[in-house]
């Protein structure tokens, strides 16, 4: 019985170094220089096929999967009168459930099966992080990645993703120098995300708080409760909290801070507070919690950031066109909230980009569209594609809302950058839907 | 060693009587077969595997192969939970905690030392993960049924926070991402990188189940059966009840590990939300679907973990539920057929095609009989 277990080990063994050795060095890669971008993979006469993963499922959907349904539907749209250069848009959703090994799985589906033009608005850090070598390798533009990690604005390393939102550190720029100017004798505390998210964010409100700061409270994604980060934050007397958290974590500390009768002056980040899916949240979690707490009134004063336009600003031209294709293309049970915008806008930027790389569409004729870094559109704040910049939108207003869905701007917008650099007013020329192409050519 | 002809790990049974069917003597070529030594009788088999899954991913597209390579570790996962369950009688809810060292060990050599050839990366997992099965097995050695159960959960729950806890070294709740070799560069024009990367996973997992599937019929084996039957019987007859037991515990471990590394390479990343408790119930749970106590029914496992989930998924989807509902259809789906199944066929899908086999055979000459593995008391 020794023997033949020894031979198997002995073979098995002498089977694994002859056959696996070959591949010598399994980390080092040496860079075959950048993929050819003279294809038009995914791309015909008529239709052009672009992917994306979305959340569509699990924890992480209940905030985020409005995001595709805004941006169908104005791929949608667009089909119906005539598509871009004649082309239908073919927008392909991938459900990952916000899961990284998911992401990995249905971007190599849709790479290779699929065969995308381009990647769209994948989103998520800890998901779309994980494609984006894969992603550079195999020569797919990857365009408007819905995150504010800083890491998708590295031209140099990832010359094919562009970055969409505005990013984590610059947006707390802003929020750390109001609070520091409309709050100066305020105690401040932190509550955020314990990834990228709260750590980026950090950097940016030090840089203007660090005398301010009484608390820092963070919770990990996927935790049940936070009711012990916002009593430590109750404690430390905070009387401005800003929370740098997604739907989710918002909707949870205002509940809780109610609960306890805490009631600091909340500054939420873009990613976090979007009333409508904010109200949805809270009249949820009531409803699991059998009480009938007013949603609204729990949201009244908080004050936020955001850089694209907002579902109650009406006479807004692209909020007005927007709720136009809300209106014919999205399906009921999805609501128009500045969540389905920011898929919407995202849509738009895509068209314009798609747009302007002319009719002999190739991979590199978008890159060299996206060069031209000229696409002002639906957002508040200047918008970036520059050949050393991919950052995407650049900076913030801050706004304020009041029971009864009343936003009040409070400071207009301003522009930063992520780093230690100053923090600026601008003025912003804004086209409507009616002067930008393909949108002016259309319908 | 007559007796383990019908044992549950000869990997061949089916492929060789197919074989044999095409040639001139069937009965006389399945009776060489049998009287073959074991190991002889597993490299056959793992080889006749490899050149089906070689065949296989010539004709599949790359989506495909990733799954069949997605079979192949969850396989090599679901069958270390199958000796450490079905063979030593003790039962785990913490197998994802070996994937998660595993995965994150891969993840780091790969990161700090690139310049570590594959196959020592994956060794260098397994020892690790080895490791980790030595210390744990030996503080659970005292613990049984259910105590294990609990202290293993909780290993299950620990690991995936510690990623967290060090998110410098271990990056956090967004994990690790990192680049690695596809097909070498000489074969690249041949072989495209899913296909190359289906190989290695089912090379390195075939390896690993002759050495499973000849360990279960050997000595070893055959002390784990007995620990699980009857410790205090296994004692008296001169077993070293604990010593078998944290052996299988190590065993068990390192195919976790390993199968947690073949993962990290086949998606170049390693992040804790992969490995949460979800991970280790759906093994357990795939397990018992495909049937306890044979390497056959890891495989079967192993397709039901990478399929019904997706079929759920897509229902999910077709169904356009609400998406409270939709969250949970998979795991709905997944309950429902163990339950069934449980309740119909016991022993899994594998018990399923062995009656049919045995069916089909009796019908064809009077048969073996069907010694199969002693099923007694299993997964106590």
């Amino acid at each position: 019985m020794h023997r033949p277990r020894a031979m198997s080990a002995a073979a098995a063994a002498a089977a694994a170094a002859i056959l696996l050795s070959s591949c010598s060095g399994a980390g080092e890669v040496e860079d075959n220089g950048t993929a050819d971008l003279d294809v038009s993979t995914g791309v015909t006469d008529d239709s052009v096929v672009i992917g994306t993963h979305m959340p569509l499922t699990g924890p992480a959907a209940p905030g985020y999967s409005q995001i595709p349904a805004g941006a169908g539907a104005v791929f949608e749209y667009i089909n119906d009168n005539g598509g871009v250069h004649g082309r239908e848009i073919d927008y392909r959703v991938e459900d990952d459930v916000y899961q990284p090994d998911n992401t990995v799985e249905v971007t190599q589906d849709l790479v290779h099966d699929d065969e995308i033009f381009a990647m769209v608005g994948g989103l998520g850090t800890p998901t779309h992080s994980k494609v984006l070598d894969f992603l550079d390798q195999e020569g797919v533009p990857d365009l408007f990645v819905s995150s504010g990690a800083l890491m998708w604005n590295q031209p140099d390393e990832y010359p094919l993703t562009y970055g969409y939102q505005v990013d984590y550190t610059r947006e707390a720029k802003i929020q750390g120098e109001y609070i520091a100017e409309n709050f100066p004798d305020a105690d401040v505390g932190y509550l955020h995300q314990s990834d990228d998210v709260g750590e980026d964010s950090q950097a940016g409100l030090d840089q203007y708080l660090e005398d301010q700061v009484v608390e820092v409270q963070s919770y990990d994604s996927g935790q049940d409760s936070i009711s012990a980060q916002v009593e430590a934050l109750a404690d430390a007397e905070a009387d401005v909290v800003v929370c740098s958290c997604v739907p989710n974590y918002s909707a949870m500390m205002l509940l809780e801070s109610a609960g306890i009768g805490y009631d600091p002056q909340f500054v939420v980040s873009s990613i976090g507070a979007d009333t409508v899916t904010l109200s949805g949240l809270l009249e949820q979690f009531a409803e699991e919690a059998g009480s009938d707490a007013p949603a609204d009134a729990m949201l009244d004063g908080m004050i936020s950031t955001g850089y694209l336009p907002r579902v109650n600003q009406e006479d807004d031209p692209w909020i007005s066109f927007f709720r136009e294709i809300y209106d014919d293309y999205v399906e009921e049970d999805v609501p128009f909230s500045n969540t389905t915008i920011y898929g919407m806008v995202q849509a738009v930027k895509f068209a314009q980009v798609l747009e302007n790389a002319g009719e002999d569409l190739t991979r590199q004729a978008l890159i060299d569209a996206l060069d031209e870094d000229d696409y002002p559109g639906p957002g508040l704040v200047p918008f970036t594609t520059a050949s050393d910049n991919h950052a995407g939108y650049t900076g913030t207003y801050v706004s304020r809302y009041s029971e009864g869905g009343d936003v009040e701007v409070l400071q207009e917008v301003r522009v930063t950058d992520n780093e230690d650099g100053p923090i600026e007013e601008f003025d912003l020329e804004r086209p409507g839907p009616d002067e930008i192409a393909p949108f002016s050519d259309l319908g | 060693m007559a007796s383990s002809q019908k044992s549950p790990a000869t990997a061949a049974g089916p492929n060789v009587e197919e074989a044999a069917r095409g040639s001139g003597g069937p009965r006389r070529l399945a009776e060489r077969w049998r009287t073959l030594p074991m190991l002889p009788r597993h490299l056959i088999a793992a080889c006749a595997a490899m050149i089906a899954v070689i065949a296989l991913t010539s004709i599949t597209d790359p989506g495909a192969n990733l799954r069949l390579a997605s079979i192949g570790f969850y396989m090599l996962a679901i069958a270390g939970l199958g000796i450490l369950i079905g063979f030593s009688g003790q039962v785990s809810l913490g197998h994802g905690a070996f994937m998660f060292i595993g995965a994150y060990s891969t993840a780091l050599f790969v990161i700090h030392m690139p310049m570590l050839p594959l196959w020592l990366n994956l060794a260098l997992a397994v020892v690790i993960s080895c490791l980790a099965g030595l210390i744990i097995g030996v503080v659970c050695a005292r613990l049984h049924g259910p105590y294990l159960a609990g202290a293993t959960l909780a290993l299950a729950v620990a690991m995936p926070a510690l990623a967290n806890r060090f998110s410098d070294f271990l990056g956090g709740p967004n994990g690790l991402s990192f680049v690695m070799r596809g097909t070498p560069p000489a074969l690249s024009d041949m072989v495209s990188n899913t296909q190359w990367q289906a190989w290695v996973v089912w090379l390195t997992v075939l390896i690993v189940l002759v050495f499973l599937a000849n360990l279960s019929h050997g000595r070893l084996g055959r002390q784990m059966r007995a620990v699980r039957d009857d410790e205090t019987a296994a004692a008296l007859s001169g077993i070293r009840v604990a010593r078998v037991k944290v052996t299988a515990f190590v065993v068990s471990a390192g195919c976790g590990g390993l199968a947690g590394a073949l993962q990290a390479y086949l998606l170049k990343t390693a992040t804790p939300s992969t490995f949460a408790v979800a991970l280790s119930l759906s093994l357990l749970a795939v397990l018992v679907l495909g049937g306890l106590g044979s390497l056959w029914g890891a495989l079967w496992g192993a397709i039901a973990m990478v399929y019904v989930e997706e079929w759920g998924d897509s229902l999910a989807h077709a169904l356009t539920l609400d998406t409270n509902v939709a969250n949970n259809l998979p795991h709905v789906l997944y309950g429902v057929l163990l339950i069934a199944l449980v309740l119909t066929w016991p022993s899994g899908v594998q018990g399923i095609l062995r009656q049919l086999g045995n069916a089909l055979r009796s019908r064809g000459h009077s048969g073996n009989g069907t010694t199969s593995v002693p099923s007694t008391q299993q997964g106590k």
